[in-house]
């Protein structure tokens, strides 16, 4: 039996049945990456010693967590895949770390790989590299969570927390195969999340199935004071309604996420996906967000100016990387040259502008304003509908090397995933299919506020009645 | 030719306010980039939003207060374990005043 290739809730009953035994999981995994991690990247800073003996105690059993650079462990390199945090060690746990070591879980000694401070759709913007996908090594993983997304389908993870700004958690969960979820914006404490864009950022689990999803949501989510933006919920058990049959759900079919520029394959993975769920007694209905083809404008402003003010910090005086020079505003300059990768400048200087004076009322204060309406889009359609249905992505995963030299090209890629972070919605990409050449295809379940066990179990309850969630990359 | 949404001038102003230095071919490159990154935003000028709210999150909430407690932290080393340079219990920097 390859243990690294089961999921967390299949180790689980093993671990508590003494059938296996923690190390030998710890030792499967290690093997894998050893074998093929240097193919595919999804880690950083192997080179560091690997000693790893996690305790087989509570909920989890001392099963180990796979975490994005961007979310602070203590003790264990924290570096956002940056020059500029390069040796960055914090000094304390992000509290969704400190709730998996609560529940037994542990994290494992290797972060997984990203774009630079999560700037990226293709994980290509990274200190370390590129990440490659499992399903074609030739392909990108998707981003900025491509690390997490490529261990999870390489089986060099159990389970992992990625981040989700813009789309970064489901984008390449849908690149990768696998099940990707960004909860509510406040349900899921952001402490100890370096931060990018802090009204959109959000964590969440990419896991190899539904159910591994819900278990891990269960256990990062809850109000943390830490958090002035965390919503004091009572954290309900996301797994408990998952088998619940879904007759007479009305799910919404938003049109404008069917359009020109609509992969054919991606098109007929969906529509199949549709026909699937209509067995299942879902009824379908075209509806309209209208405001759909401003979300990437709307999103580029507001997320370069909110990392342009939290990227501030990054100056060489506290963390990581310094370039030493005769005066300190030289310092900071020369640290920030660099220290960032070209995206990060890029999105630092854009940033910078639509919040400069003279410009702030047409582009950041005009993008905030459609925000509103993008928001009340959805505030609309949920009216009449329990939740949306749309592909995760326009395309499955595209060649590494093709959109990088074209940042508006990369930006658009992700035009379905922006809108659920500005409206501050739960949206979920699961795997429905594959393309010829053999890419996987994800469908995204946009969900109102707070309403994640209902997108998860009209997830569940689709990969209940399909395969794709068990075919595995050869390697 | 058609009048330049930012100049290289505006390139070099916000780079300083963002204390970012840039080399001459960074430069050229970014300013093109951004302007067609900026050509493309503009299109939300097509939209009349006169009397719309501006979200700037949406969650809501007002003002999150909390108790103003003493509490104590002894992470002093730990935090400047990761700092390029220091001395006892501070930061160096470049000599600031002359």
């Amino acid at each position: 039996m390859e243990l690294n290739r089961l999921t967390a809730k299949e180790l689980i009953k093993l671990l508590a049945e003494a059938k296996v035994k923690i190390e030998d999981i710890v030792l499967a995994l290690k093997e894998r990456i050893d074998k093929i991690d240097h193919k595919i990247n999804a880690y950083v800073r192997k080179e560091k010693d690997f000693e790893f003996f996690p305790k087989p105690q509570g909920l989890l059993k001392g099963l180990p967590v796979s975490v994005k650079d961007n979310i602070t462990t203590d003790g264990l390199n924290t570096e956002c895949c940056s020059k500029i945090l390069e040796g960055f060690i914090p000094p304390y746990d992000a509290t969704v770390i400190k709730k998996i070591k609560e529940k037994g879980g542990s994290i494992f000694p290797f972060k997984t790989n990203m774009d630079e401070f999560a700037f990226g759709s293709s994980c290509e913007n990274s200190y370390f590299g590129p990440s490659h996908n499992p399903w074609n090594l030739e392909y990108v993983t998707g981003g900025s969570s491509g690390g997490s997304a490529a261990a999870v389908a390489a089986d060099e993870a159990i389970f992992a927390l990625g981040t989700d700004t813009g789309g970064s958690i489901r984008q390449p969960a849908s690149f990768c195969g696998v099940v990707g979820l960004k909860p509510t914006y406040g349900r899921v404490s952001r402490f100890g999340l370096i931060a990018f864009a802090s009204s959109l950022d959000v964590i969440g689990p990419i896991t190899k199935d539904v159910y591994d999803c819900a278990l891990l949501l269960n256990i990062i989510s809850g109000y943390d004071p830490s958090d002035s933006t965390s919503v004091n919920l009572e954290v309900e058990d996301f797994t408990k309604d998952l088998d619940k049959d879904i007759k007479g759900l009305k799910i919404g079919l938003p049109k404008e996420y069917f359009v020109e520029g609509l992969d054919k394959e991606v098109k007929t993975s969906i529509d199949e996906a549709v026909e699937v769920l209509k067995k299942l007694g879902v009824e379908f209905k075209e509806v309209s967000l209208p405001h759909t083809k401003y979300a990437v404008a709307v999103y580029y402003i507001i997320a370069t100016a909110e990392a342009s003010s939290n990227l501030a910090r990054f100056d060489g005086v506290q963390y990581g990387f310094r370039e030493n020079a005769s005066n300190l505003i030289e310092m900071y300059k020369k640290t920030r040259q660099k220290g960032f990768g070209q995206e990060a400048k890029r999105r630092i200087l854009l940033g910078t502008f639509v919040l400069a004076e003279g410009y702030y009322e047409a582009y950041y204060l005009r993008a905030q304003k459609v925000r509103t309406l993008i928001k009340k889009d959805f505030d609309e359609v949920f009216k009449e509908c329990d939740c949306l249905l749309t592909p995760t992505s326009p395309t499955p995963a595209f060649k590494i090397g093709e959109k990088i030299k074209d940042p508006l090209k990369m930006y658009l890629s992700d035009i379905f995933t922006l809108s659920a972070n500005l409206a501050g919605i739960p949206a979920i990409s699961i795997p429905c299919g594959f393309t010829k050449k053999g890419l996987p295809v994800g469908l995204q379940l946009l969900g109102k506020p707070f309403s994640e066990s209902l997108i998860l179990r009209v997830a569940y309850n689709y990969e209940q009645n399909t395969v794709w969630h068990k075919m595995k990359p050869k390697l | 030719m058609e009048k330049k949404k930012i100049s290289i001038q505006t390139v070099k102003y916000i780079a300083h306010l963002a204390r970012i230095e840039l080399s001459e071919e960074e430069l050229k490159l970014i300013s093109q980039q951004l302007e067609k990154i900026i050509d493309y935003i503009d299109q939300l000028k097509e939209l009349e939003i006169k009397d719309v709210h501006p979200t700037s999150h949406i969650l809501p909430l007002e003002n999150v207060f909390r108790q103003d407690l003493v509490s104590y932290s002894a992470i002093t080393e730990k935090v400047l374990s990761s700092a390029p340079q220091k001395k006892d219990n501070f930061f160096v920097v470049p000599k600031v005043i002359e």
